[in-house]
């Protein structure tokens, strides 16, 4: 399992879901493990009633089947399946209307999903995901992006309520890639995966909701401004160790 | 999860041979220790290894110490003469590689045909020189090489031939998480009848960040230009200074993808702030609600 988390590490990002299937044919015993560990780039299918499209991920599949936040069906129907309670669907249902408006805001599309269950603590379980393509081709309003995409998987335990407050623990994992191509200076590719945790004590006076999305948001920002500054900057970086920039300036007139 | 079907040994050689081939700069020997652990298999191990090495060194042109301080020798498809021996033009010697050990054990002396005419020899060794002179000033870790690659028997004028500038740089610092190359193959046509020297530039730059994370850069550009045949000397002053304003232009486009990604490119992935530029009111959410409400009724909801 090391190793297959050592390569994982080195094997290029985009190619995560090919690296990942290479894996669990290669280690079929530790599929569980490795489904688990590894993250991949989420799918998306279409809820038959509603029409709308929901992301797909190991929280809200059954057997073969997924279920929908919006109609709350599985997808392919399946008998005996695992439901929310109604109260904490009646959460979920709140989360995946509020989720979407914030996802709106700071994506200017994509799709998001919200799946809640309960766990054996008393407390219970959210995974917030957001799925944007960002290419031109896809929702990237400006149009930069050749390819683009962005793969954000917020899961979020909560503990039970202790004199009016809760314990949060957050782990939330971003991969995303972006191609820009064009003639005068060809193909720019940049493709990573973070992941980071979060630990909070918080008040529930403003409902367990408001905690959640303003935790996410906050991890959110971080996990972008880290992988724009220190990550992209990294490699930047090294960029002009390879090929230091000061030559410009101090070598071009020796023609 | 589905059935599992065990795979056959040609089936798991095939995959081992795909991590290999994508390690990163650098990489393929911790890639390698990894691979073994998990295919547990030493057959079918030695078997990908001794397949994939080969290419994985060509494509990443990786440099070599040749024995007895004879100077280092750049693995590459265009001073390939079998499969483990390698020409090392400037010293006219041949390396002999092991592959997978990624080291040089012995070096001979190159034969008469395995080395460029004395014509061709006089416009690859003063382009080498201008070549080593720009890397040296350029690149602080670059390595380069200049071989004849098609016409290397031409007597002299009225033949046409073809050279290749191989330049490469590497910077491995796994202790800092981090690993990087940059490769650049320029070939060059020497036109005798036309007069002219067509330049194709193929330039390859690749970073890996991997401290808590794993981030990748991989860019790519291609480049033409011509100039016009003459004497050695000169074509090798002008090669070398098309190739570093090639070169250089090419950094100034990298450096300018990488400063429009905050306020462009990324932000067609996610903005830094909502579109209404504060952060979002999650105490207040029912305002939604009351928005979809009156929307619904309106019958204006998206």
């Amino acid at each position: 399992m090391e190793a297959a988390m050592g390569l994982m590490r080195r094997m290029p990002p985009k190619h995560s879901e090919t690296a990942l299937s290479a894996l669990l044919s290669l280690l079929p015993h530790h599929s569980a493990d490795l489904l688990s560990q590894v993250d991949q780039p989420l799918q998306v299918l279409c809820d038959v009633d509603s029409g709308k499209e929901f992301i797909l991920c190991e929280y809200n599949r059954d057997a073969d089947s997924y279920r929908s936040p919006w109609s709350n069906k599985y997808h392919p129907p399946l008998e005996d399946a695992p439901y929310p309670s109604p109260e904490l669907r009646k959460l979920e249902i709140e989360a995946n209307d509020v989720f979407s408006i914030y996802r709106d805001q700071y994506y200017e599309g994509g799709i998001s999903s919200v799946y809640m269950w309960e766990d054996e603590n008393e407390g219970f379980v959210a995974c917030f995901l957001i799925k944007k393509d960002g290419s031109k081709t896809g929702q990237g309003r400006r149009g930069y992006l050749e390819e683009g995409a962005w793969d954000a998987i917020h899961v979020i335990e909560v503990g039970p309520e202790e004199e009016g407050t809760a314990h949060y623990c957050l782990t939330s994992t971003v991969m995303l890639s972006l191609t820009t191509d064009d003639e005068s200076s060809g193909t720019f590719s940049l493709s990573g995966s973070i992941r980071r945790q979060m630990n909070a004590d918080l008040s529930v006076e403003e409902g367990h909701l408001c905690n959640m999305g303003k935790m996410i948001e906050e991890m959110e920002g971080k996990l972008r401004n880290s992988l724009d500054q220190v990550y992209f900057g990294k490699t930047k970086e090294m960029v002009c160790t390879l090929r230091p920039p000061s030559e410009v300036i101090m070598k071009l007139p020796d023609c | 999860m589905a059935e599992e079907v065990e795979l056959s040994n040609k089936q798991k050689k095939e995959i081992a041979k795909w991590f290999f081939l994508n390690a990163p700069a650098g990489e393929i020997q911790y890639v390698a220790k990894d691979l073994k652990a998990v295919l547990n298999d030493d057959e079918v191990y030695d078997e990908a290894a001794s397949e994939s090495f080969p290419v994985y060194n060509k494509s990443h042109m990786i440099c070599l110490q040749m024995p007895a301080r004879s100077g280092d020798v750049l693995v590459t498809p265009f001073g390939e003469l079998d499969e483990n021996e390698y020409l090392d033009p400037r010293t006219a010697q041949v390396a002999i590689v092991d592959h997978v050990k990624q080291a040089c054990t012995e070096v001979r002396p190159a034969s008469d045909e395995e080395l460029p005419s004395p014509y061709t020899e006089e416009f690859r060794s003063a382009l080498d020189s201008e070549i080593v002179k720009y890397v040296g000033e350029a690149y602080p870790k670059g390595v380069c090489s200049v071989y004849c690659t098609k016409g290397k028997d031409a007597e002299g004028p009225g033949f046409d031939f073809e050279l290749v500038v191989v330049i490469c740089a590497a910077r491995l610092s796994p202790q800092n998480f981090c690993n990087g190359s940059w490769r650049s193959i320029w070939t060059i046509e020497f036109q005798d009848e036309a007069q002219i020297l067509e330049l194709k530039g193929k330039l390859q730059v690749g970073a890996h960040y991997f401290e808590e994370g794993n981030v990748q850069l991989d860019a790519k550009h291609e480049c033409r230009d011509t100039t016009l045949f003459q004497s050695p000397d000169d074509c090798a002053i002008s090669i070398a200074h098309i190739i570093r304003h090639h070169e250089t232009e090419y950094l100034s486009s990298l450096e300018a993808s990488y400063s429009n990604l905050p306020d462009n490119t990324f932000k067609d992935l996610r903005r830094k702030l909502p579109v209404t530029r504060t952060l979002f009111p999650w105490h207040n959410t029912s305002q939604f609600s009351l928005t979809r409400e009156i929307s619904k009724e309106l019958g204006i909801g998206k």
